[in-house]
């Protein structure tokens, strides 16, 4: 058995007197599509700053690459592809000058050829005079991880890759990701996308700098415990009305003329919801509970305890 | 396996930083804008009357006579004799080097030729580079030393022959203040530019965003230092050859010495500026912060370097404080070389001063810079 791609432990980060990252255990096997999800401001990014030795952790230690990530940043820089949440490569650069500038950075062999795929693959041969800075926010996005993939790194972190990227170009990007993964490369993807958390191996949520949740999805589904069932009928507006407050009734949520239900008493949930349909003459159906639900229903957990 | 400079990774910061700044149309044009105008408008513009400025005394006897000259000449204020009995090579030396202002040399036969009453005469010779210096100095001198000479000699021969004092101007005998000034101004235009422009270095990365991608790649402390720096020594070649040639074209400054002397000397002090800058773009986190320091390092560069006032005439305190500051070398340098003709050889103490700089602040740098975003 090889060791993981990523496992740290403890991992503690503070800016002040705040806890940022709050002893964050985290496990990634090679070859896995690793998603990271979480709400604003709870540590996505600042975690992986930490797992590339851009930030000294506070606390805790690990290893990446089966390098030690307080010791040995050198070797993880060399081997990772890290992509950042804001754009920063070099605005009054072009893009090829940009991709020129990080193939020497990595000290590439053929680099102008492997310059010239990477462009080509993107599609901005024609474009490659044009300054990085003239991109749409889309383009700039996918210049980005085409850049930090084209050392070949066996593991890339994408802080929020798709962010602002068309449905096309998502496809296309979660495609490659997937083949990349099948070749042996690993990869920790911070989103928050349902569909692409979906299409990840494995998630880890995090909330406040702390990792509540991981496993695969139906895990993450399975071990929130939650019940969920759908309310349809003329009246549905009225009965999300009834229902605020109801027994066992933790979130309403409608989707077109359907009302999503969710609760974490199946049994309360069920009696509430039975009530209310008779009163608005309104039907009830069990459903799955979706990975959003379950997000939706960890954020609501996650500012009780902070209150 | 962790090389600490690899040239392919130092050319790509090097072909990205080159790209950069010539992007930067604006600064760019400062770069070359700001030399001329300040050279124009210092070069005309300043001038001073300094006091207590050191001085070599050659007299192989010490007599009386002497001994009454020389406190007389003290008690004018102008002068203060550091090297009371030197020997006519050592001052010579003094005065070339800058240590010394003046020489006075007084002949083996002052005394005898003072007591027989035949009219004794001494030689001053004057550093007139700096010409505000030497010109009050030398307005004095004549009177109060054949005064000093009568009341030693006795009140006898009251109306007795007069002393005669020959003064000889060096290195700038029609006392031009732009033969003193422009060298200097080289000075104080490479630091400015030199030490604003790579004090920004890193901190743009840090405003724009993109040190987080810069420093998740493999490029070593070393590499991003040089990368940064090494342009600018380009910059610096580019004014320095556009000052020289106007000092030449518009004040007609001599250039005495040996030219490689003059560009070795230049090359060292720009690459302590270069790395100074560097340095500070290192302890600053905005673009503004580094924009102050670099102020609050110029400002008493300029004041205690003796660009402004002649350093010898500075007080002790002054002069040490002057010392800390690569300017005061690289004047004392420039100096001594483009108008005095010194070789490298005389200037080897000033040389050493600014390579020990380099040394210095390099390590500083490296040190400082920061390999995470905390
Ligand atoms: N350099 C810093 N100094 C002080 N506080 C910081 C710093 N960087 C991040 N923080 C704080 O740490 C917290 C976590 O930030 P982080 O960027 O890791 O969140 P995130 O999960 O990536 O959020 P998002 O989904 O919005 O990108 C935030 O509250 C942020 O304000
Ligand atoms: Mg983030």
């Amino acid at each position: 058995m090889t060791e993981p791609a990523i496992s740290v432990h403890d991992l503690t980060k503070r800016f002040g007197d705040r806890t940022v990252v709050d002893r964050v255990s985290l496990s990634v096997e090679r070859g896995e599509i690793a998603g990271f999800l979480g709400p604003n401001g709870s540590g996505k990014t600042t975690t992986i700053r930490l797992m590339c030795g851009l930030l000294q952790p506070d606390g805790g230690t690990g290893r990446v690459l089966g390098h030690d990530i307080l010791t040995d940043r050198g070797a993880i820089k060399r081997e990772v592809g890290y992509m950042t949440q804001r754009f920063s490569f070099y605005e009054d650069l072009t893009i090829e000058e940009n991709l020129n500038f990080v193939a020497g950075l990595y000290r590439m062999t053929r680099r102008r050829e492997v310059v010239r795929e990477t462009l080509q693959d993107l599609g901005l041969y024609s474009r490659r005079g044009q300054l990085a800075g003239a991109l749409s926010g889309g383009w700039k996005q996918r210049l980005a991880l085409a850049a930090c993939v084209m050392h070949r790194p066996k593991l890339l972190m994408l802080d929020e890759p798709t962010a602002g990227v068309d449905p096309k170009a998502r496809r296309d990007f979660w495609d490659e990701i997937h083949r990349l993964a099948a070749d042996g490369l690993t990869v920790l993807v911070s989103t928050h996308y349902m569909d692409e958390a979906e299409r990840c191996h494995r998630i880890n949520y995090i909330s406040y700098g702390t990792l509540v949740a991981r496993g695969t999805v139906a895990e993450v589904v399975r071990d929130a415990g939650l019940t969920t069932v759908i309310v349809t009928g003329e009246r549905t507006a009225e009965a999300a009305r009834r229902l605020a407050g109801a027994a066992g009734v933790d979130q309403i949520a409608p989707f077109g003329n359907a009302l999503h239900v969710v609760g974490r008493d199946g049994a309360a949930l069920r009696a509430s919801v039975a009530r209310v349909a008779e009163e608005t003459g309104t039907r009830m159906a069990d459903a799955e509970t979706s990975l959003e639900d379950v997000f939706i229903q960890l954020m609501g957990d996650a500012q009780d305890n902070m209150a | 396996m962790t090389r600490i400079l690899s040239f392919t990774r130092l050319w790509a910061l090097l072909v990205k930083e080159t790209i950069q700044m010539r992007r930067d149309r604006v600064t760019f044009a400062m770069m070359i804008g700001i030399p001329l105008v300040q050279l124009m408008l210092f070069g005309f513009a300043i001038n001073t009357d300094p006091k207590e400025l050191p001085a070599a005394l050659v007299a192989p006897t010490q007599d009386r006579f002497t001994r009454a000259m020389v406190s007389a000449l003290e008690l004018t204020g102008y002068y203060r004799f550091i090297a009371p009995d030197a020997t006519a090579a050592e001052a010579e030396e003094m005065i070339a080097r800058g240590d010394v202002v003046f020489v006075v040399t007084v002949p083996s036969d002052f005394g005898r030729r003072a007591e027989r009453g035949d009219a004794p005469s001494i030689l001053i010779e004057a550093d007139a580079t700096d010409p505000s210096v030497a010109s009050g100095a030398i307005s004095t001198l004549g009177t109060v030393a054949s005064e000093a000479l009568q009341r030693e000699a006795g009140g006898a021969q009251s109306d007795g022959q007069a002393l005669s004092v020959v003064v000889h101007k060096r290195y700038n005998p029609e006392g031009i203040t732009q033969y003193n000034i422009v060298p200097g101004l080289l000075g104080v235009i490479l630091q400015l530019t030199m030490v604003m422009m790579t004090a920004m270095a890193l901190t743009r990365e840090t405003e724009r965003g993109t040190m987080e991608n810069l420093l998740s790649m493999p490029a070593t402390p070393l590499e991003i230092m040089l990368g940064k720096v090494v342009p600018y020594l380009g910059v610096g070649a580019v004014q320095v050859v556009v000052v020289l040639v106007a000092s030449k074209a518009i004040f007609d400054i001599p250039m005495v010495g040996h030219l490689w002397v003059i560009l070795f000397g230049i090359f060292v002090f720009v690459l302590a500026l270069v790395i100074l800058g560097y340095l500070i773009s290192t302890v600053s986190r905005t673009q503004m912060q580094a924009m102050q320091l670099t102020f609050f390092f110029f400002l008493p560069s300029i004041m205690l370097s003796g660009f402004m006032f002649p350093y010898r005439g500075m007080p002790g305190w002054a002069q040490t404080l002057g010392e800390v500051f690569p300017l005061t070398h690289f004047l004392r340098l420039i100096r001594s070389v483009m108008l005095k003709g010194a070789d490298a050889q005389t200037v080897a103490q000033s040389l050493a001063a600014l390579g020990v700089f380099v040394l210095i602040l390099s390590l500083a740098a490296l040190l400082r810079f920061r390999r995470t975003l905390d």
